[in-house]
């Protein structure tokens, strides 16, 4: 780890502002430790050097000069996930069939990253097309988890996580669609949020599920992760389903009291399947809360038993028609095998898709077909609605709900990669704020015997993130968790 | 046993926005191939859609001007398959709550079934099962036997799909019904008609049943229909057709086909078995398009007086018959033309024949439409009140004519310029024709000996004489006046 490592953005900031450290300088560190350790972990699909260099530069004539913009995040250099397009840098999204896809634009992310200063280092690993809760199903290789390199960091956005906790960059861009930035984050010993559907933009990220997706930041700190979310945050013309709603300044209200909030604890969260260490590790945490003045309360959540099956019919069904693109006509990889149309649809579609992403693409093309779509499709919608009365009942009693981000601990690489539906119950605590599209943080809040991270989630309330940031902030003061010696 | 025919038709119209559906490219016809392109309408990965309001306005139009009911909350569906048009394997569409729905019109429509043989007309009210917005695909330009090219400029081109109900009973009330839908759209300005060029296309649902049945027969959808011609051809074919494989104690089969212009035939696109699963569900990408009260007030205020309602009222005002009426009201700027002429001289019947001969055929031969033309419907006007008022002969009216259409001047100042007013002047036109007379002795002589022929070549001379001029009702008389008094 270097010195930069994982120092607060913050702290980064005000050394570059007082000139104590280069733009060069830190960017290079950030380098030379991608250089030093990614071959183990393997966080990144593309290291984006000599342009990150380029631009530190650039930066640091223009603080000589007196020139500079000073942006939210100037001189910070930053890992972005690889399913988020960016102009001119390979965007594969982790699969063969966009092995050497170069978009011509940039996600509305990105150039909101690039107004505010930030340094693009690099593209990070996930499950193919975000599909997958281990960076298992990356077309590429698998990546490590920097805490024990013979598990898995998490995913689908377990790349990012991973190169935040290994120092490799002081923060990252993912996406969660069913648990992507949280359950990775939970388990790289990092802080992840996904926000509210509609207070990111998505134009420019690659579709998955689009009623889920949404791009949130992973960082080493509660305040990173406000910082970048404040960089990114806001409507866009270019997505519809941005919402127009001011952006609240998360930073200024990050350090406000916490004392009287009401905090709910979902029973169904806590049931069988939870791992004893995590639920040890929570109960602990939770105890803090009521120490920092908040109240606790038991609420229930009757619909949680029915939140993996109604994800896994509503997400692939969107993904089906949302990777229908990818025909080999207009860009992407495209079969040499082919006598017809047809058959050039169907071999390119079949070498270019990895095993899980064709499952979906099937499961989705299933659940959409004539004389299944009213038994799965509209059920399942009717469910999303039940589940997210769920919430808008609790909100009315709580402020919050606070629960795990995993039902267990990091696994071994291969360990879970054969059952499909094992792999898919590691979303469970996460996939139903997706299915509500409300905003959760996972922060972490322990660490197992093994030396292994765990998170803990909080929920809050549709467009209430500058408040979750701030009682994350708070248990996060509260807590200080004590982090063993990263092993790498 | 008799049967009788039952034709449903499915319209698709390109609306006349400045830029696409979902993008803010250009619609513009003719660019080359793949510039009107940006990463929304090419289906890039992490594109998003953003709704044209102009397109919706113009749908609401024409769903209003349909008689439909508009959805206060309509929603965008994914109709999902695979084609190298389609750059997103999916177009956006309406499925469930489109933008206009139950919507009904009332038109004349022809008894006679040989088009344009129409003797009678009788109103019919046709239903409209529903009107909604959607994009269209891009083209394939095949090379023969080669590669085969995609051009995506048309990809996100604003369409209105327009689903009637199976109430035609025959090709000419599909016909009537398609020409109305034509002319509706041409008035509210939001699509060019253009059938050739695939502007405004249209496919038909074809079935027949016993005269008397309630219950509908096996369909057959026709496709390829680029003309009103190919329409009526294709639907007297299929009629036939199923007629005669009933006949034939045969079954129809559900089956797309196309019409076979060269061959004059439908034949077999795809049976049943291979049709499409669109599997639609509702569009992730966009929200319900919500069109309020107020905003359908504002668009109901700028429909004009759609044109059978034109049509019907020609007939009655200006006393013209259906047909006549129909040919006026083909588009707005046509049927504008002629009441601005017929406000300025109350002629409609002549102004008509104006219109629809020398008017029609300059147009037609410099492929002009008649907002682009010079002659004002004014100058048209004064043209067919001149020739009532003697000023000029019919001669006369047509060289005028041409002056006007090539000028734009008014005909008064043309016929002083040009010096084209008649020569109604007695004394002036007895010393023409006393000229004539005497330079042709023998032919007067011939003439008064039994050749009335003759007549003819004096009138020329004096026409001659006059560069035409010359009132010739004038002349003629003078002329049998002289001859026949005896020297």
């Amino acid at each position: 780890m270097t010195e930069f490592g994982q120092m607060p953005i913050k702290q980064l900031r005000e050394l570059i502002q007082r000139r104590d450290a280069s733009v060069t300088e830190i960017t290079q560190s950030f380098l030379s430790r991608i250089r030093q350790c990614d071959d183990k972990i393997k966080a990144f699909l593309t290291v984006e050097e000599e342009p990150a260099l380029a631009q530190a530069a650039r930066l640091d004539r223009q603080l000589a000069s007196g020139e500079s913009k000073n942006g939210l995040l100037s001189g910070i250099p930053l890992a972005i996930k690889d399913n988020i397009v960016t102009q001119g840098v390979r965007t594969t999204c982790a699969s063969r069939i966009l092995e050497n896809y170069i978009p011509p634009y940039d996600a509305t992310v990105v150039s909101r990253l690039k107004e505010s200063g930030a340094i693009l280092l690099g593209k990070t690993n996930c499950d193919e097309f975000a599909m997958g809760s281990s960076t298992e199903n990356s077309a590429f290789f698998a990546t490590r988890n920097p805490w024990d390199l013979e598990r898995v960091p998490g995913g689908s956005s377990g790349g990012s996580a991973a190169a935040v906790a290994a120092g490799e960059a002081p923060g990252a861009l993912g996406s969660d669609t069913g648990g992507s930035i949280r359950q990775p984050a939970a388990f790289c010993g990092t802080v992840g949020l996904k926000p509210t559907y509609g207070r990111v933009s998505r134009y420019g990220l690659v579709a998955f599920a689009s009623s889920l997706d949404q791009i949130g930041p992973v960082g080493n700190s509660v305040s990173d992760v406000a910082l970048l979310l404040q960089a990114i945050a806001g409507s866009d013309p270019q997505d519809s389903t941005s919402a127009a709603r001011p952006v609240e300044d998360y930073l200024s209200e990050i350090d406000q009291e916490v004392k009287g909030l009401k905090i709910g604890v979902p029973k169904e969260w806590f049931g069988s399947g939870l791992d004893g260490q995590i639920e040890q590790s929570l109960q602990a945490a939770i105890k803090k809360l009521e120490g920092l003045g908040c109240s606790l309360l038991e609420v229930s959540m009757p619909q949680t038993e029915y939140a993996i099956s109604t994800y896994y019919i509503i997400a692939p069904a969107e993904a089906s028609s949302n990777l229908a693109r990818y025909d080999g006509v207009r860009y992407g990889h495209r079969s040499a095998d082919q006598k017809d149309l047809d058959s050039m649809f169907k071999s390119t579609r079949s070498e270019g898709f990895g095993e899980e992403v064709k499952r979906r693409i099937m499961i989705g093309t299933y659940v959409l077909s004539a004389g299944y779509y009213d038994a799965y499709f509209i059920k399942a919608s009717k469910v999303r609605t039940l589940l997210r009365n769920d919430y808008l009942e609790a909100f009315k009693k709580v402020d919050f709900l606070v629960g795990p981000t995993t039902p267990s601990l990091p696994f071994k690489i291969g360990e879970k990669k054969k059952d499909p539906l094992e792999m898919y119950l590691m979303d469970v605590y996460t996939v139903t704020a997706n299915l509500a599209g409300i905003p959760g943080l996972s922060l972490p809040c322990g660490f197992s015997q093994e030396g292994l991270p765990i998170g803990l989630q909080i929920q809050a309330p549709y467009f209430q993130e500058a408040r979750l940031l701030n009682l994350a902030h708070a248990l996060e003061q509260e807590l200080n968790v004590k982090r063993p010696k990263l092993p790498i | 046993m008799e049967f009788e025919a039952v034709i449903g038709l499915e319209v698709h119209a390109q609306l006349l926005t400045q830029s696409k559906i979902f993008c803010a490219c250009s619609t513009g016809f003719g660019a080359p191939p793949n510039s009107n392109t940006c990463p929304v309408c090419l289906g890039l990965p992490g594109s998003l859609p953003v709704l044209n309001r102009e397109a919706v306005a113009m749908a609401v139009k024409a769903g209003l001007a349909l008689g439909c009911q508009i959805n206060r909350n309509s929603i965008f569906a994914r109709k999902n398959y695979f084609y190298p048009d389609l750059p997103k394997g999916y177009q956006i569409s309406q499925y469930d709550l489109p933008l206009g729905q139950d919507g009904q019109i009332e038109i004349l429509t022809g008894v006679r079934q040989e088009a344009g043989h129409v003797g009678e007309y009788q109103p019919r009210t046709f239903g409209i099962t529903r009107v909604h917005l959607e994009e269209d695909a891009g083209k394939l330009i095949h090379q023969q036997g080669r590669d085969s090219y995609v051009d995506l400029n048309r990809t996100g081109v604003p369409l209105i799909e327009i689903v009637s109900e199976p109430d035609f009973r025959s090709s000419q009330e599909a016909y009537d019904y398609l020409n109305n839908l034509r002319r509706t759209l041409l008035y509210l300005e939001i699509c060019d008609g253009n059938m050739e060029e695939g502007s405004f296309r249209c496919d038909a649902n074809v079935s027949i049943r016993p005269l008397g049945s309630s219950e509908l027969g096996t369909k057959t959808e026709i496709k390829n229909l680029n003309s009103f011609r190919f329409l009526q051809r294709a639907l007297e074919y299929e009629i036939e057709r199923q007629k005669e494989v009933i006949g034939g104690d045969g079954q129809v089969e559900q089956e797309t086909r196309l019409w076979d212009e060269e061959g004059q035939k439908t034949l077999v696109m795809r049976s049943k078995e291979e049709a499409h699963d669109y599997r639609y569900f509702p569009e992730p990408d966009l929200l319900p398009v919500v069109v309020s009260e107020e905003w359908i007030e504002e668009l109901k205020a700028q429909i004009p007086e759609l044109p059978e309602e034109r049509r019907q009222r020609f007939v009655k005002e200006y006393a013209l018959t259906h047909e006549e009426a129909l040919l006026l009201t083909q588009t707005r700027q046509f049927a504008e033309y002629f009441e601005t002429a017929v406000r300025t001289y109350n002629q409609p019947k002549a102004i008509l024949n104006w219109m629809m001969g020398d008017l029609m055929g300059h147009l037609k031969q410099d492929h002009r439409e008649i907002h682009e033309c010079l002659i004002r419907p004014e100058h048209l006007a004064n043209l067919v009140r001149l020739i009532d008022e003697g000023e000029i002969s019919g001669k006369m009216a047509k060289q005028l004519f041409e002056k006007l259409y090539e000028t734009g001047d008014d005909p008064e100042t043309i016929i002083s310029q040009e010096n084209l007013q008649q020569i109604s002047d007695e004394d002036q036109l007895t010393r023409i024709v006393d000229r004539v007379l005497e330079a042709n002795p023998e032919k007067v002589e011939a003439y008064r000996a039994g050749k009335a022929g003759l007549l003819g070549f004096f009138m020329g001379q004096v026409m001659k004489e006059t560069r035409g001029q010359a009132n010739p009702e004038m002349v003629s008389q003078m002329l049998e006046g002289k001859l026949r008094s005896s020297p």
